[in-house]
């Protein structure tokens, strides 16, 4: 009994050691786009705060944010896209390989955008209405791009 | 030798008739034709059902995205693939095309293949079309829904044939695969509180969230005792998440389903991006009834 009990602690030990060397190996290209994504959704969320009422609307924090927003897209992230980093072929990644049959409508979900980001620069800064009108076209640009190339969690 | 063979014969013609009983599809009951028949439809509720029930997802052309115009989501020439274990589901025109679509259909044939899965020559359809929810559905709602169905626009692209092999392409066959898994019977137990109550039938009647949100057993049924507990992604490697999601405020829920934005601004993706498309067009209360409704499960391991 206290053998078994042993040998599960140091199987779920060792399960546990290698899951954090999986996640310091990780491949740099997947650790550049996550933090990419994660600088668009830091200042999308100061944009949705305020549209969903949940921070008090100002006009220089919200201008500044869709102007980050707007610089962000045109940032050239091609080589974090590299060949072979999908979800199929490494772990803690979830870019669907489609991005690599579709690299055409990939580079136009970046367009799309730019385009949404641009009209949301030209709006955040108006006032509150003006924000709340451009937030969906915005959502809906990220959304876009996750609904056919990213997986599930 | 002879009496052995006559006895096979028999109890083969046996098994044979009362598989042809068993899976005999059936008309719906006669109350819900009645309901059906004296309600007058109402077309304005007939389009909140539309998108609460979310057959734009299916019956509009695959290529649409969060950003795509209403009126693109309103025509419904099909064409979505679905793959399963299975075979590939293509969803039908539905649109009010004579031929290509339904245009030429009554009420109650909508009503019994929206309600009862079976088409107006009597065979079953495949369970990909949720209409295993959607027995639950009020008729009347059913009957707003076809007054809506008329002045949506006659689209002509023809269906397409699914790809799926044998047993499965026999559609009598479902009528096994009916008594086995198709239950009309609330999940969750009725609730005196009205936002809860109308959060049941939202989740549990129109939006069909548990058909992707709930585990399914080898035979494809939902597995009720693990209701909207996560479930493996069916057009994918990844996993649909557990609902309510963990931490998240009735507030967040609410707000995803209006926006697609989770409580940290990431922004949903995958199949659910169609769902919020639909779930951003219905009212406020009714978000927040569906947030409520999810809630109550939080009790529920994991959640
Ligand atoms: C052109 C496609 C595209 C666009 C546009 C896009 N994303 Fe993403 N996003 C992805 C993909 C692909 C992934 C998965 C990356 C991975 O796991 O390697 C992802 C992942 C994410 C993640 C998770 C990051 C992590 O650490 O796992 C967040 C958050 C995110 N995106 C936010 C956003 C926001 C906010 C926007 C819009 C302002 C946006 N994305 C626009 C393709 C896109
Ligand atoms: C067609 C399949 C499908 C249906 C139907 C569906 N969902 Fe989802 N749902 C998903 C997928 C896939 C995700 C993961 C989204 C992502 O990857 O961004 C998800 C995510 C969610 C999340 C966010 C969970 C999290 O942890 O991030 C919520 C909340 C949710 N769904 C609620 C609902 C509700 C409410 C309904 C019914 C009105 C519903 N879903 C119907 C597939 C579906
Ligand atoms: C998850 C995808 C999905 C959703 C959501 C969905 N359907 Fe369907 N529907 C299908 C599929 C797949 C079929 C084909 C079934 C078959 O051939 O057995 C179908 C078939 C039908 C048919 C029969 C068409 C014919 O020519 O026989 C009708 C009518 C229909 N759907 C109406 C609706 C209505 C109304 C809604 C919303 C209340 C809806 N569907 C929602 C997938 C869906």
């Amino acid at each position: 009994m206290y053998k078994k009990a042993a040998l599960i602690a140091t199987f779920a030990s060792l399960s546990l050691s290698s899951a954090a060397f999986a996640d310091e190996q990780a491949d740099p290209n997947v650790n550049a786009r996550h933090a990419y994504m994660s600088l668009l959704a830091y200042n999308l969320g100061v944009l949705g705060g305020m549209a969903q009422a949940q921070m008090p609307y100002d006009s220089d924090m919200a201008a500044t944010a869709a102007a980050n927003l707007h610089a962000l897209s045109q940032v050239d992230t091609t080589r974090m896209w590299a060949e072979g980093t999908d979800n199929f072929s490494l772990d803690g990644t979830r870019a669907l390989p489609a991005i690599w049959e579709n690299p055409d409508d990939f580079v136009a979900r970046f367009a799309a955008l730019t385009t949404a980001s641009e009209a949301m620069a030209a709006a955040a800064g108006t006032d509150l209405a003006s924000l709340q009108g451009a937030v969906g076209a915005l959502g809906a640009s990220c959304g876009g791009c996750h609904r056919a190339y990213r997986e599930p969690e | 030798m002879r009496r052995l063979i006559g006895l096979a014969l028999g109890l083969g013609a046996a098994g044979a008739a009362a598989f042809w009983l068993l899976t005999r599809p059936a008309d719906l009951p006669g109350d819900t034709l009645a309901r059906l028949q004296t309600h007058t439809g109402d077309a304005t509720n007939g389009e909140a059902v539309f998108w609460a029930a979310g057959c734009a997802s299916c019956h509009a052309a695959p290529g649409l995205d969060m950003a795509s115009p209403t009126g693109d989501r309103l025509r419904l020439g099909g064409g979505h693939a679905f793959v399963t274990p299975f075979g590939t589901f293509r969803a039908p025109n539905v649109s009010m095309h004579p031929t290509e679509g339904i245009g030429a259909w009554t009420l109650e044939q909508f009503a019994q293949a929206v309600m009862a899965g079976v088409s107006p020559q009597g065979a079953h359809y495949y369970p990909a079309f949720p209409y295993t929810t959607y027995a639950r559905a009020r008729p009347e709602d059913i009957a707003d829904l076809w007054a809506f169905w008329q002045g949506l626009p006659a689209v002509d692209t023809p269906s397409q044939p699914h790809d799926i092999g044998f047993p499965f392409s026999v559609r009598r066959g479902l009528g096994l695969w009916k008594l086995l898994n198709f239950d009309p019977a609330f999940v969750a137990p009725p609730s005196d509180d009205p936002q809860l109550a109308r959060g049941r039938y939202l989740v549990e009647a129109l939006g069909h969230c548990a058909e992707c949100h709930t585990p399914r057993d080898i035979t494809g049924g939902l597995d009720r005792s693990q209701w909207l507990a996560g479930a493996a992604n069916p057009a994918g490697d990844g996993r649909i998440p557990a609902l309510p999601p963990q931490g998240w405020s009735a507030g967040n829920i609410a707000a995803y389903l209006q926006s697609g934005f989770t409580p940290e601004f990431d922004v949903v993706g995958g199949s659910m991006a169609d769902v919020i498309a639909n779930m951003s067009r219905i009212a406020p209360e009714d978000r927040d009834a569906i947030a409520g409704y999810l809630l109550a499960f939080r009790s529920s391991p994991n959640r």
